[in-house]
């Protein structure tokens, strides 16, 4: 017998789903429920996949969906038919789910209640989480939850996740009700005697051709007479059990018949659920007339005034490439000197030799060389973690969806592009809340010029070693300027390349537009940002880590080997030419192919190790600066880099303008693998990442050997 | 008859109808932007286009294409 079976009480599973609108705090009950650290953030679009976790309560083992927000069952976007998709699909013959938690925002209950009641109709049990009562009550409203409960017909537990207020009363509600059905019943879609007529035609050809109880099909009815959106959605789907067109054969007949009544059918479904929600509310929720002063909007309208608006929005990021330059440049200075006094004591212990190359040159020079820049990148997301917790990111694609226009695209893809600055595949996926395919699919195609945090050490790196010091008027200075020169460069590109495909992809022909909430600006969570970081941290050292590691070890391998002479002396293996090397080989082949670019093989093996992550290149060079270098402990790389020397003319090998070449190949070439990767996935298909690594490689090699050829020209 | 375009900040409307029908307006009905409603124009960005609206207690932005098509009085 197996032993777990064999317990007096037998554990009860629940499976429950949270779903609500987007940016009601349905990933921070999830986060309080089960005290895990999914992201969260202020602005609609966080959660664009399927998260789960668990908890336990009273015997009960709950496992957890996190899920996309959405306004409706009828979905808009990928993200929207995530979520539908699980509560609805009618391929699900049982529904997994036993348990649908509605969370909702109670400061803006009017609208979250539309998909509550449309939730309703499924006919689960459901549960109304009021998240956000903190709001509620700062904005003065006074919410009746037994008034609610009673009206609704479902359980309604107050809640604060921020504060892990009603966490508890909830996970109590969710066991109590366990996957009993729901006896109360209310009809929040109460029609005329007429129409209720004409529906039965539609109603019992879904009741027989589907899975779904008599309600829901009453409310899938009138959902399809409504709009055609709605029937659009369901074609894919049903095709096993529904014949399509007699569907929309019977649907047009009832259409007609409606008119012939004189009842407007568009958007009936809308209009009959405002009515009854409006009426309800009105006897549930007070709102008391001393409004307190709105911080949000008038904070707002600083923000997005017409000329403080881009302003304070360049000003905010100066300011944290300043950051990233001047002040974070103190703790890399310890982990730099932690490192070297690392290598010193590897140097102490382990005897010259082999291992002892392996170690320092490889590993403590490698690993170290990225890991410096671990300030820099964690000052980079706590900017942008601090942007989209407050809500400016709204802000940012409510300002630039005039300027997107021009590109095809629409304010919706400012919030994708923006996390690309951290990594393009979080960017990527968060695509999925842009309606238009097309729109959707630019956004992917340009959302790799984005400069991410992985290109960070690389710029910060060459900028280091080649841009003079001495600032602008004193207030940038010029390696800040060059920093943030790349980033332009790559929005610029990003804007042409975007208005080319914009001209060339084939489009749905549905007008673009930009239908958005806005949320209101919501005091950033220092301590939320903080955990994210250290998050995000860990992910970095251990993730990137193993990447680096493995890399470097064998970069360090095939930059060791073969030995030249071969009399196996450990003590003469420093002296060995890296030329001579498998990698070095390896390199001067490749060489020809890059010298135009102003670039030698040493770059060649760093282009080459970076497709497995582009922060490899300082790795790398790393590595092989240290095994070239006969001293014992680890160089220091910016003084290799601007000191190395061309053995045929005695002239530094790396000129200002090498530089620059580097830095702009960085910024415009895909060398992601991660990120084809993800495009495949998004796009299912291979016809998109290839034209990705295509046109984007050839840009930046046309970019970078023109840069080194006027620098040759110049002189 | 005006339209939600025509509005000046903090100027308030009640939402009379619509002149086109399509899976944008099916959208904003959604959303609960619907005749009868009333709406606030909360301001346009700073380049004129789009505008922020607040209805029923929350806050949207929608292009002025789409505001013209939304008659008020
Ligand atoms: N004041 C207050 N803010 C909250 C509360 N719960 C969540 N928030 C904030 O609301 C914002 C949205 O929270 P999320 O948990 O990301 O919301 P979501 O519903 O998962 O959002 P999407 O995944 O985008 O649909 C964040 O800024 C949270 O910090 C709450 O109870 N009170
Ligand atoms: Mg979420």
């Amino acid at each position: 017998m197996n032993p777990s079976e064999n317990v007096s009480s037998p554990r009860r599973g629940l499976t429950v789903a949270l779903v609500g609108n987007p940016n009601t705090g349905k990933t921070s009950v999830f986060n309080s429920l089960t005290g895990l650290h999914q992201k969260v953030g202020n602005y609609p679009g966080v959660t664009v996949e399927k998260k789960t976790g668990s908890f336990t309560f009273s015997d009960t083992d709950v496992e957890l969906i996190d899920l996309p927000g959405l306004y409706s069952l009828v979905p808009k976007s990928l993200d929207d038919k995530i979520a539908s998709d699980i509560l609805t699909n009618p391929k699900n013959k049982i529904s997994v789910i036993d348990i649908i938690v509605l969370v909702a925002d109670a400061s803006n209950l009017n609208r979250n209640l539309y998909l509550l009641t449309q939730i309703m109709d499924i006919g689960k049990p459901v549960i109304l989480a009021l998240n956000m009562m903190d709001v509620a009550k700062r904005n003065g409203l006074k919410i009746d939850v037994d008034c609610l409960q009673a009206e609704l017909g479902v359980m309604v537990v107050p809640v604060v996740a921020k504060k892990n207020k009603g966490i508890d009363e909830l996970r109590r509600g969710i066991v109590a009700l366990g996957g009993k059905q729901d006896t109360l019943k209310t009809r929040h879609l109460q029609v005329e005697e007429e129409f209720s007529r004409v529906l039965e035609p539609v109603c019992d050809y879904l009741k027989e051709n589907t899975y779904y109880n008599e309600d829901y099909c009453r409310s899938l009815a009138i959902r399809f007479i409504s709009s055609d959106d709605a029937i659009k959605y369901l074609e894919g789907e049903w095709s096993r059990n529904l014949d399509g067109a007699r569907l929309k054969k019977l649907i047009g007949t009832a259409r007609k018949e409606l008119e012939a009544l004189d009842i407007n059918w568009h958007m009936a479904e809308a209009r009959l659920r405002y009515k009854w929600i409006d009426r309800m509310l009105g006897r549930c929720v007070t709102r008391s007339d001393i409004i307190s002063s709105d911080i949000s909007e008038r904070l707002d309208k600083i923000l997005t005034h017409s000329v403080l608006g881009p302003l304070i929005f360049l000003a905010i990021f100066a300011a944290i490439f300043q950051t990233i330059f001047s002040y974070a440049e103190v703790p890399m200075n310890w982990i730099d000197s932690g490192m070297h006094e690392l290598g010193l004591l590897a140097a102490r212990l382990i005897p010259p030799g082999l291992l002892q190359s392996l170690v320092i040159d490889g590993v403590i020079a490698g690993v170290g060389a990225v890991l410096v820049f671990l300030p820099q990148i964690l000052a980079l997301f706590f900017f942008l973690g601090i942007l989209e917790d407050t809500g400016y990111m709204s802000r940012v694609a409510f300002m630039m969806d005039r300027v997107m226009r021009g590109a095809g695209l629409s304010g919706r893809s400012v919030i994708p592009l923006l996390s690309s600055f951290a990594c393009a595949i979080p960017g990527i996926m968060a695509t999925r809340t842009v309606h238009d395919w097309k729109e959707r699919l630019i956004t992917i195609l340009i959302a790799p010029f984005m400069s991410c945090s992985a290109r960070l050490p690389v710029y910060v790196l060459i900028i280091g070693a080649f841009i003079p010091a001495g600032s602008v008027f004193g207030v940038i200075s010029y390696s800040a300027l060059t920093l943030l020169s790349l980033y332009l460069l790559g929005i610029l590109v990003a804007a042409v390349s975007a208005y080319v495909f914009k001209k060339t992809i084939k489009g749905t022909g549905r007008p673009s537009s930009f239908v958005m909430e806005l949320p209101p600006y919501r005091r950033p969570s220092l301590r939320w940002t903080a955990l994210q970081m250290v998050e995000r941290a860990r992910l970095f050292v251990t993730d990137a880590g193993k990447i680096i590691l493995a890399v470097t070890i064998v970069l360090w391998f095939l930059a060791s080997f073969p030995r030249s002479g071969g009399q196996g002396d450990d003590n003469d293996f420093a002296k060995t030419p890296i030329e001579q090397t498998y990698a070095g080989r390896f390199g001067k082949t490749l060489e020809p192919l890059i010298k135009p670019l102003g670039f030698d093989w040493k770059i060649g093996i760093g282009l080459i190790t970076s497709f497995a992550a582009r922060e490899v290149m300082v790795s790398t060079l790393a590595t092989i600066y240290n095994l070239e270098d006969a001293d014992e402990g680890s160089v220091d790389l910016r003084q290799a880099l601007v000191s190395d020397t061309d053995p045929q003319t005695g002239k530094p090998l790396y000129t200002i303008w090498t530089a620059l070449s580097l830095l702009v190949y960085y910024v415009l070439a895909m060398q992601c693998m991660a990120t084809v990767a993800i495009v495949r996935r998004e796009t299912n298909s291979w016809r998109w990442p290839a034209l990705m690594i295509f046109y984007m490689t050839t840009l930046a090699y046309l970019a970078s050997f023109t840069v080194y050829h006027i620098g040759k020209i110049w002189g | 008859m005006r339209t939600l375009n025509d509005l000046k900040p903090g100027e308030t409307a009640v939402i009379d109808s619509f002149t086109e029908n399509d899976a944008d307006m099916d959208y904003l009905m959604e959303l609960g932007v619907m005749e009868g409603t009333p709406v606030v124009f909360v301001k346009s960005a700073p380049l004129g286009d789009p505008i922020e609206i607040d209805v029923r207690g929350y806050h949207l932005s929608l292009r002025r294409s789409r505001a013209r098509c939304i008659r008020v009085n």
